[in-house]
């Protein structure tokens, strides 16, 4: 099977996983949704990872740093900004219970 | 060449990419999806330390621990109401550091000459090109929601020239690129890019600008995914598409909310049917109150619907309002918050506001579930918000929002708009429903007047 063909199978088949998985989402969770897919793609880290630690050349190693930190705000700063979120869809719900007990 | 076992960890870490978008998408997995994702990404990146001559290792180590911290600075300190141009900025130096990835990327290749796939090739001008229109666009998005820049539209003279030319240009350069790759020719598709970014989203307006953090966030999905065909990295492949077919879907989900269309809102201002009106405040004359008024009209209701909207959030009124609430729920009332989905600056961002004030989560009701309700309402009370309420989207076709479903406030008996000043909303409309005989309006800061209100209920 042609090398090509494999790739563009994986590619067509993911465009089909990624909107069948989130087809189902609530307009409440668009905002953390969109926020942890942007925090999905910051793994660009790791091709800039593999792009910096293979070169030679001293500017390219300056770039690819960039590229580095560049990445890993996107991912770090991603996924904690998202659980930041998403916290306080969780933690409200115990709270509420004893405060309705506490009133009757 | 990489090692099978490394192949294998690719694999599982893009099923736990596919987990955590799965995850993201329910209210009770959405916590974990994200951990998923998280443990994914940083699996992921540990693998290539594993194999192969990884050389400068102290120094990309270094470069990581910056980012890491920079990033959780950022995500820590981020107050909530500024949510939206964080994702964008997040959004924007991923771009970037794809279309940085391509271009060293591109580099080697000039360097070791010999024969590159075609198709190699036009993933890398693809990903220096979308990744450099991401990072620029997402930081004039950044700009414009900082408001560092005016949030209005903004045209430029010749500008279907100039992000025309701008456009094509990359695109005649990336051509003569797959034919003769040149170092050069990279940098310059990477600077169009640039010009086209900002270009792309100088002209939208305010309320729009969700969506095109939402869009820009999808190219730097498939940004990524054409880095990792560059790389043969199967795990950038996956995750990079999943995120650009579901970001795509997720942007024409909210397009949908609004009722408009994604090429409207890119390039509707051009068209002259800006995204945003007049903006100037009308001297009509309206009814106005004192919160003694109001604390009357809302002690006495027995049904009420509160309409919370980004001025609620900006005066950081949340918490004074959950008081209120509870009270008048203490006193009898029946009360729910309406969300509309483009409350807030993003969709589903007030139900985060609120979430972060402790509201509780059943009290929240989306726009479809209570818009029946509010013809039973007796009292509608709309806290910062505006042009969710403005029935101008039902009635004026020539209105920007035309067409984007609204909540039904101006079916209630009594509506009680807490606003600072005449001011139009964000989409810069006047709303007609402020000039209603059953429409009261309270000036002042929300935290103020509602604690004025609060008091006021209190003493009856």
């Amino acid at each position: 099977m042609n090398d090509s063909v494999v790739w563009l199978t994986i590619f067509i088949l993911s465009v089909f996983v990624g909107i069948e998985v989130i087809s189902k989402v609530s307009s409440t969770l668009h905002t953390p949704l969109m926020s942890g897919a942007n925090a999905i793609h910051g793994v660009i880290l790791l091709g800039a990872i593999i792009v910096t630690g293979s070169t030679d050349n001293n500017l390219a190693l300056a770039v690819g740093l960039v590229a580095i930190v560049l990445a890993a705000v996107n991912m770090v700063g991603g996924f904690v900004v998202t659980d930041r979120m998403l916290q306080m869809f969780v933690r409200k719900k115990p709270a509420t219970k004893p405060a309705e007990g506490a009133d009757k | 060449m990489i090692p099978t076992w490394a192949q294998l960890l690719y694999l599982f870490g893009a099923v736990c990419f596919i987990l955590a978008l799965k995850g993201l998408s329910g209210p009770k997995t959405a916590r974990n999806g994200n951990l998923v994702g998280a443990f994914a990404a940083v699996l992921a990146c540990a693998i290539p330390f594993f194999y192969g001559d990884l050389d400068h290792v102290p120094l990309i180590v270094a470069a990581i621990a910056v980012g890491t911290v920079g990033g959780v600075y950022g995500a820590r300190t981020v107050q909530m109401t500024q949510m939206p141009q964080m994702v964008a900025l997040f959004n924007g130096v991923g771009g970037g550091a794809a279309a940085l990835v391509a271009l060293l990327e591109l580099h080697e290749i000039v360097e070791l000459g010999g024969d590159v796939q075609k198709f190699t090739l036009v993933a890398t001008a693809f990903t220096i090109l979308v990744g450099s229109v991401s990072f620029a666009g997402s930081i004039i998005t950044f700009a414009k929601l900082q408001e560092l820049m005016t949030s209005r539209p903004v045209i430029i003279p010749g500008f279907p020239i100039l992000f025309g030319g701008g456009f094509i240009g990359a695109v005649v350069l990336s051509v003569l690129l797959v034919h003769e790759p040149a170092m050069w020719l990279g940098i310059v598709i990477g600077l169009l890019g640039l010009l086209v970014g900002v270009l792309l989203v100088l002209p939208v307006g305010g309320a729009d600008v969700p969506i095109v953090i939402s869009l820009l966030n999808a190219f730097t999905g498939l940004t990524v995914a054409a880095g990792g065909y560059v790389l043969s990295n199967t795990l950038l492949l996956v995750a990079g598409t999943l995120v650009g077919a579901s970001g795509t879907f997720l942007t024409l989900l909210m397009a949908n909310a609004m009722g408009r269309s994604v090429s409207n809102i890119l390039f509707g201002a051009l068209k002259g049917g800006s995204t945003l009106g007049g903006g100037e405040a009308s001297d009509r004359p309206v009814k106005s109150a004192g919160p003694e008024d109001v604390a009357i009209m809302l002690g006495y209701a027995e049904r009420v619907i509160i309409v919370p909207g980004y001025g609620l959030a900006v005066a950081q009124a949340q918490h004074t309002l959950r008081e209120l609430v509870d009270l008048l729920i203490a006193r009898g009332a029946e009360v729910d918050y309406a969300i509309h989905p483009v409350a807030g600056r993003m969709p589903g961002h007030m139900n985060v506001l609120l979430a972060e004030a402790q509201v509780p989560y059943e009290q929240l009701i989306e726009m479809d579930e209570i818009n029946d309700d509010f013809k039973e309402a007796d009292v509608v009370l709309v806290v910062g918000a505006n042009d969710v309420v403005n029935p101008a989207a039902r009635n004026t076709p020539s209105a920007p929002i035309y067409g984007m479903p609204i909540l039904n406030a101006d079916q209630a008996k009594q509506v009680v708009f807490l606003k600072r000043s005449m001011r139009p909303g964000f989409a810069g409309i006047e709303n007609e429903l402020l000039f209603e005989p059953d429409t009261t309006l309270l000036f002042g800061d929300a935290k103020d007047t509602l604690g004025k209100v609060l008091s006021s209920v209190k003493a009856l």
